[in-house]
């Protein structure tokens, strides 16, 4: 048994495809919305949209951690990579986005001679800093609740081993608020959530109980191999259908009720809910997760005073934020496909190679 | 919003393990999963373990899959 | 104390006469180089030649199946191969940072023999310079080659529809295996750069017949080289995602670091667009072929979509491969 290329390709998949047209020539539009950024990426990998009857419309959500983080943060971070003492230690995910100046991006600021490094893990980080006693090693912790625990517990080990020249700037969001806000705006119009499968990994599908119990919406929580997008999607629409919206864990090989106690505990050890900006949204109370007092020390954001108000800054023109809460199709922006384009991105949704604007401009002319 | 891979789980010292999925293997940390055995699949993000896999389980999900999909 | 290069080996002097005559030269074996003119007299047989160039800046110069000095060599004679030529002679110009260890300079240089050896080339003549440390990664090489045409008339013109397209074995190794070498990829085992000489392989699909184009899909992998067949054209490349051959190790690493295979470069495989007529002449030639074994008729060229290359997904889907915007990162979400 393979836990993913078993889930590739559905014995039944066009007969599902199938049935999905009638049910949607039965219910008229259906607008679900992914709020993960690898749900987005392996849907476009799978080629599900031009499979997808006429009618049944996906739209990319606040999920990819790098186009909810503000430009105003970005700015702050590329000022802060202009000092010769700090080493920045990256996911590869955030080096090309662009701050509020065009163009201007880690990878730019890594070709000045700034200190930037990619890792794939914080654990790698703080070898960083290990290796570089004279130098500040400065970790951008983006992600969701699936990010947290690792990053809490390098908190946890710098801290333990008195590691003082380590520090982590959270940029970590948590799901629950920045849904409610979404849900609570007054142009929302999405008729179901596929939820993030490796978020409810950690937090347990009844972390997304609330989206059915409190505002009537279906959701499923959702692995990301074709037959486990298939799945959820029918099981989507079905609820859509019958109007008997309700929470369903399709994967059940990872995802249990309960999520991860021992990830949550770390959590919850090293971090307290704060208010954060996210890119499109504005600022959510509690969205965010603030490492507590006990690890000040290690907190970029007071160790290089991070001005928390400022982060609000936009890029003049980019409609990033409304296309994330999908009020707003790519093509409506005024810098889509001119000014924005995949070689030379403004905002978020254009620098990753599946967000919705790079998506929709690869797909421009068909 | 986060990619993460099935490993196998090939030795464990304390915190740290080594993992193999296609004949590569990789370090991880498995503080948030205690009791883990060489053998087990764990899911890893981050190079972190976020949750074990068992086979049983994987069989019955692709069972339901399967269910849902014919029952659409 | 360990030798290492210092600015007295590129000054001209005695030192830059010793690597000349001590490493090099004997080295390679060839008259033209030993004669050691400003430039090499090279035989003619009034047949249109092939000419390319490359350099390579590759760090770490050593990775696994391979390292700068085998790459120098197959990434210039692939590149006469691909354009129809039978390759012959290579310069090679050594950018050598001081500090650079001699023996690690004699591993690159008996490296670069075996190599041209295998690929039936001499190295005719090459230059060498060392720049103060700090201001080189090392080591950089470039070579070029000249071949003699021995296939004319392939060109991105003589593509049809219907036409087949063949990839010589699997995609994305040498990415793959670059990347764990640099330690960007955070795992270790069995992946190995697919660096390797094409003159056989093309030699061989090339006597089958048939062939429009050949190219080896180096930076930016099989999606952006078959984008460079068609973009601007009436035609399409539709390919089949079950049919693309991808090592396990190489999906494995990819899929760790979100990375697609398609874009992860190769340096020993070749793409040929192909007569549907002679495709499987083609692709038996090329499997009879060492190195060609796990070649395979990926996809076809048609009119669906002009310009564009698209991949027929496992599910039954489709999605545009665009060409390669960038390096590919690796990513986290």
């Amino acid at each position: 048994m393979r836990f993913d290329t078993e889930f590739r390709r559905p014995q039944n998949a066009e007969r599902a495809l199938a049935a999905l047209r009638e049910l949607v020539r039965e219910t008229g539009p259906i607008r679900l919305m992914e709020i993960c950024g690898t749900h987005t990426m392996a849907i476009a990998k799978a080629g599900l949209r031009a499979l997808l009857p006429e009618g049944l419309e996906l739209i990319s959500g606040p999920g990819c951690p790098v186009c909810v983080t503000p430009a105003g943060a970005i700015d702050w971070i590329l000022r802060l990579s202009e000092r010769p003492d700090v080493i920045l230690a990256s996911y590869g995910d955030l080096l090309r986005v662009p701050g509020s100046v065009r163009g201007d991006s880690l990878l730019r600021r890594r070709s000045l001679g700034a200190q930037v490094r990619t890792v794939y893990s914080p654990v790698e980080a703080l070898a960083l800093a290990a290796e570089h006693p004279d130098r500040e090693v400065v970790f951008l912790g983006v992600g969701f609740e699936t990010t947290a625990p690792g990053t809490a517990a390098c908190l946890l080990e710098a801290r333990e081993r008195g590691l003082r020249n380590f520090s982590v700037l959270s940029l970590l969001k948590r799901t629950e608020p920045a849904l409610r806000a979404l849900v609570e705006a007054p142009d929302f119009a999405v008729d179901g959530f596929l939820c993030p499968g490796h978020v409810a990994a950690v937090t347990g599908a009844q972390a997304f109980a609330f989206l059915p119990r409190e505002y009537r919406l279906p959701a499923v929580v959702a692995g990301f191999e074709p037959g486990d997008l298939l799945c959820a999607i029918c099981r989507l629409a079905d609820m859509v259908r019958r109007g008997e919206p309700a929470l369903e864990n399709e994967y059940t090989r990872v995802v249990t009720q309960e999520g991860n106690p021992a990830a949550l505990a770390a959590i919850g050890c090293v971090f307290t809910p704060a208010a954060a900006v996210w890119r499109g949204l504005g600022e959510i109370p509690e969205s965010g997760l603030a490492p507590g007092d006990a690890f000040s020390p290690w907190d970029a954001a007071k160790k290089f005073s991070f001005p928390a108000g400022s982060s609000a800054v936009e890029t003049p023109g980019c409609r990033c934020g409304a296309v994330i809460r999908g009020v707003a199709r790519p093509a409506e922006c005024p810098l889509f496909g001119s000014v924005c384009t995949p070689a030379d991105p403004v905002g978020p949704c254009m620098v990753s190679g599946e967000g919705a604007c790079a998506a929709a401009y690869r797909y421009r002319n068909l | 919003m986060c990619l993460a891979v099935p490993l196998k789980i090939t030795s464990i010292d304390g915190k740290r393990a080594v993992g193999e999925a296609g004949g590569l293997s990789q370090t991880l940390r498995v503080d948030f999963l205690p009791g883990l055995q060489p053998g087990d699949y764990v899911m890893v993000h981050a190079g972190f373990a976020i949750q074990k896999l068992t086979e049983e389980q994987a069989a019955e999900n692709l069972a339901a899959i399967r269910e849902a999909l014919d029952a659409l | 104390m360990e030798e290492r290069i210092t600015l007295d080996y590129g000054s001209g002097g005695l030192r830059t006469a010793e690597l000349i005559d001590r490493l090099l030269v004997p080295a390679f074996r060839s008259e033209p180089l030993a004669a050691l003119g400003d430039g090499a007299v090279l035989e003619n047989r009034s047949a249109p030649l092939v000419f390319s160039t490359d350099s390579f800046v590759v760090t770490p110069w050593r990775f696994p199946g391979g390292d700068i000095g085998k790459l120098a060599v197959c990434g210039t004679v692939n590149d006469v191969c691909m354009a129809g030529g039978e390759p012959r002679y290579l310069s090679l110009s050594l950018v050598i940072e001081e500090g650079f260890l001699l023996r690690d300079l004699e591993e690159i240089v008996r490296s670069i023999a075996r190599e041209a050896e295998r690929a039936g080339v001499s190295v005719v003549t090459g230059d060498t310079k060392v720049v103060e440390r700090g201001k080189g990664d090392g080591i950089y090489l470039n070579t070029s080659g000249i071949g003699f045409l021995r296939a004319p008339g392939l060109s991105r013109a003589a593509i049809r529809p219907g036409d087949a397209v063949l990839l010589s074995g699997s995609a994305g190794c040498h990415g793959a295996a670059v990347l764990m070498a640099r330690g960007e990829l955070p795992c270790e085992g069995e992946l190995l750069s697919d660096c390797r000489p094409l003159h056989e392989l093309s030699a061989a699909v090339l006597a089958a017949g048939g062939v429009r184009i050949l190219r080896d899909p180096t930076r930016g992998g099989v999606a952006t080289t078959l984008n460079e067949f068609v973009e601007g054209s009436g035609l399409c490349i539709e390919l089949e995602e079950d049919a693309v051959p991808i090592d396990a190790p190489v999906a494995a690493a990819c899929d760790l670091l979100g990375l697609d295979p398609l874009y992860s470069a190769c340096e020993g495989r070749l793409l040929a667009i192909v007569d549907p007529a002679h495709a499987e002449a083609a692709l038996e030639a090329l499997r009879r072929t060492e190195g060609g074994e796990g070649a395979a008729v990926i996809g076809r060229v048609t009119q669906s979509r002009p310009g564009c290359v698209v991949l027929r997904t496992a599910l039954g889907g489709a999605r545009i491969l665009g060409k390669l915007t960038g390096a590919q990162l690796p990513r986290i979400c």
